[in-house]
């Protein structure tokens, strides 16, 4: 047996057979090392897969050896190998450092259960990500969301509860509506593979089925990827569960749903059905510009760190979807750079914002008061990080706006230039809120005792900020393998 | 093609959509999985019901049958079935861990107690440090 050619199933049994295991050790450190080795081998699976990708092309692995269409077929093209490495990438940094960060915010008992549910989480995420089939993608979907419902549920804080029990009614009514439009999509083609329920549906694009399944499907993962208005859960989920728990969903769990998206409508629908007959266009323009501003105003108005920077990521999606909406390979290109680049920045804010809260206890704006004389690295990388969502040049998300105004240049609507570069400045007022606060007030005098966060919790935090820099140089990996992923997807390249 | 050629689906359609209005409508925590529930149960009848052939045998190569009904359909649902018991399950215990907390069930009540900054344990730095 060749290990090389099963890359594809280990990279989804590794972690799913890690979980079960470390509940099975009840020994915190043992099941932390079992879920890192797992997480650890996932990463380095990714890079392998996205390195054989980039020679030989889109590979296809039959499950238990059936062939596709008729058994599930896992799929790794240029898209799918640059999520896996993203998701399980931001996993293999979140991980050690949740190990010191759960010390403080989950009690020891529940500890082998945390790992257990982060590496079930992981790998419905890469399973979303691999799999080829529409069902197979739901199972997934479902197995990252109960296990993420379960972690947020873990906060210290109560509302976590509420946060959680609102996310699982969202979310549950989100993944209803998705096995509604993969459904109708079997009941017209009669299969489930997606590269085979693409070249079916050809044929029968203007059926009122499936546009009703469009519809449901839209919908569905619309509210998973917490698209404005549809984003209701999800500054709560972010702001009250564990630290380690915020910065691994805030980083990958809308992403992989932007990426189920994608897939749905450009590998299954295809582009002609969707912007040429529909005016899916105007919808997410309106929706994504909608979602840009009052996401950015609001967050201008939260007193909550976490929920402001929540705030922030529905408008960073909002960026997202705009990229989406143009319907160019320039446009996608600039929606997946977007991706990565966020999914870097805002999993390195959230690991920083989780250090502050290990230094003075919380992550109100009022208890930050000076914060840089006390944490002055940690104030720091959250500015940097802050930048980055603000656009500026040398950090990530400069590059994802370069592309996104270029897309609107190309169309030539200039003045979505002119919009992208005014909600900008909606960044800058909230992250300057935080400057405001950390730098020029003086420090509070119970914040005398308090020291700069553990190497534990910082190094982590600082690979994620190092790589928001780092993206924002050298443009290559990421823009280089969005492009050939955007080329992909709307059948320009092989 | 008349209504009731359809009526399976029209079903379908009447327990999803009042599955979704007891979610909307209802302030009751343990009223609104209810409502989720019925809204997953009406999807297994969107994939089982077109599922049966009339006559049709399960999918047996023999010569007596010429007539057969879709199998895929059922283990599908079996999957989403396991999926559904899942979720209410978590949701339910959601709903025990937030009456421990909070002390009621109602949407609006927890709503208040999280608006009311005396009630909250999170409160003020000053209270907790």
């Amino acid at each position: 047996m060749n290990v090389a050619e099963h890359l594809p199933a280990l990279q989804i049994v590794l972690p799913l057979a890690s979980a079960p295991l470390a509940v099975l050790l009840r020994d915190r450190l043992a099941a932390f090392v079992l879920v890192l080795a797992a997480t650890w081998a996932a990463f380095a699976i990714s890079i392998l897969l996205w390195l054989q990708v980039g020679e030989t092309g889109p590979m296809s692995y039959a499950i238990g050896s059936w062939p596709p269409p008729w058994g599930i077929e896992y799929r790794v093209d240029a898209l799918s190998s640059l999520l896996l490495m993203l998701v399980s990438g931001i996993a293999a940094v979140v991980l050690p450092y949740s190990r010191s960060s759960i010390e403080r915010e989950i009690r020891p008992e529940k500890h082998t259960l945390f790992y257990a549910l982060f590496a079930l989480c992981l790998s419905g995420l890469l399973g979303i990500t691999i799999t080829g089939d529409a069902f197979n993608l739901f199972v997934f979907l479902e197995i990252s969301s109960l296990s993420s419902y379960a972690l947020i549920a873990l906060g210290k804080d109560r509302r976590s509860l509420t946060a959680s029990y609102q996310y699982l009614i969202m979310g549950t009514i989100g993944a209803t509506f998705i096995v509604i439009g993969v459904g109708l999509l079997y009941l017209k083609t009669g299969t489930l593979n997606l590269a085979d329920l693409g070249v079916r549906l050809q044929a029968m694009t203007s059926h009122r089925p499936v546009l009703a399944a469009l519809a449901f499907l839209t919908v569905g993962i619309s509210l998973k990827l917490a698209m404005f208005p549809l984003h209701q859960w999800l500054p709560n989920a972010y702001a009250y569960a564990p630290s380690a728990v915020s910065a691994f969903l805030a980083a990958t769990a809308t992403k992989v749903s932007v990426y189920a998206l994608l897939r749905f409508y450009f590998s299954v629908f295809g582009e002609t059905a969707i912007f040429q007959r529909l005016p899916m266009e105007d919808l997410m323009l309106v929706l994504a510009l909608a979602g840009m501003f009052v996401a950015s105003t609001v967050a201008i108005f939260q007193d909550n760190l976490k929920r402001l920077f929540a705030y922030s990521s529905v408008a960073q999606i909002g960026y997202i979807v705009l990229g989406i909406s143009f319907d160019s390979v320039t446009g996608l290109t600039a929606t997946i750079v977007h991706l990565v680049n966020h999914a870097v920045t805002k999993g390195g804010l959230f690991l920083l914002l989780g250090a502050v809260i290990a230094g003075i206890g919380g992550v109100t704006l009022a208890r930050a008061h000076g914060l840089a004389r006390v944490m002055p690295l940690t104030s720091f990388g959250i500015v940097l990080c802050g930048l980055s969502l603000i656009g500026v040049p040398g950090t990530a998300g400069f590059v994802s706006k370069w592309y996104l105004i270029l897309a609107a240049l190309e169309k030539g609507q200039w003045w979505l230039v002119f919009l992208i570069v005014l909600s900008s400045l909606l960044a800058v007022a909230y992250v300057w809120r935080f400057v405001e606060v950390a730098y020029f007030r003086a420090p509070r005098a119970d914040l005398a005792g308090v020291r700069e966060a553990p190497l534990a919790l910082a190094i982590p935090a600082w690979i994620l900020v190092g790589a928001t820099l780092w993206f924002g140089v050298d443009t290559s990996l990421t823009v280089g393998s969005a492009s050939r992923a955007a080329a992909q997807l709307l059948g320009v390249a092989p | 093609m008349n209504f009731f050629s359809h009526y399976d689906y029209w079903v379908m359609l009447f327990l999803a959509m009042s599955g979704l209005f007891i979610v909307i409508a209802r302030g009751n925590l343990i009223k609104k999985l209810v409502g989720l529930a019925i809204l997953q149960t009406s999807v297994y009848l969107l994939y089982l019901a077109p599922g049966k052939i009339v006559g049709g045998t399960a999918p047996i190569v023999d010569a007596a049958f010429t007539v057969y009904s879709n199998p895929l359909p059922q283990v599908l649902i079996l999957t989403a079935i396991v999926v559904g018991v899942a979720t209410l399950a978590l949701g339910l215990a959601l709903v025990v861990r937030i009456r421990e907390e909070y002390g009621t069930i109602e949407e609006d009540e927890i709503l208040r107690l999280d608006a009311d900054p005396a009630d909250q344990p999170s409160g003020p730095p000053e209270a907790q440090r």
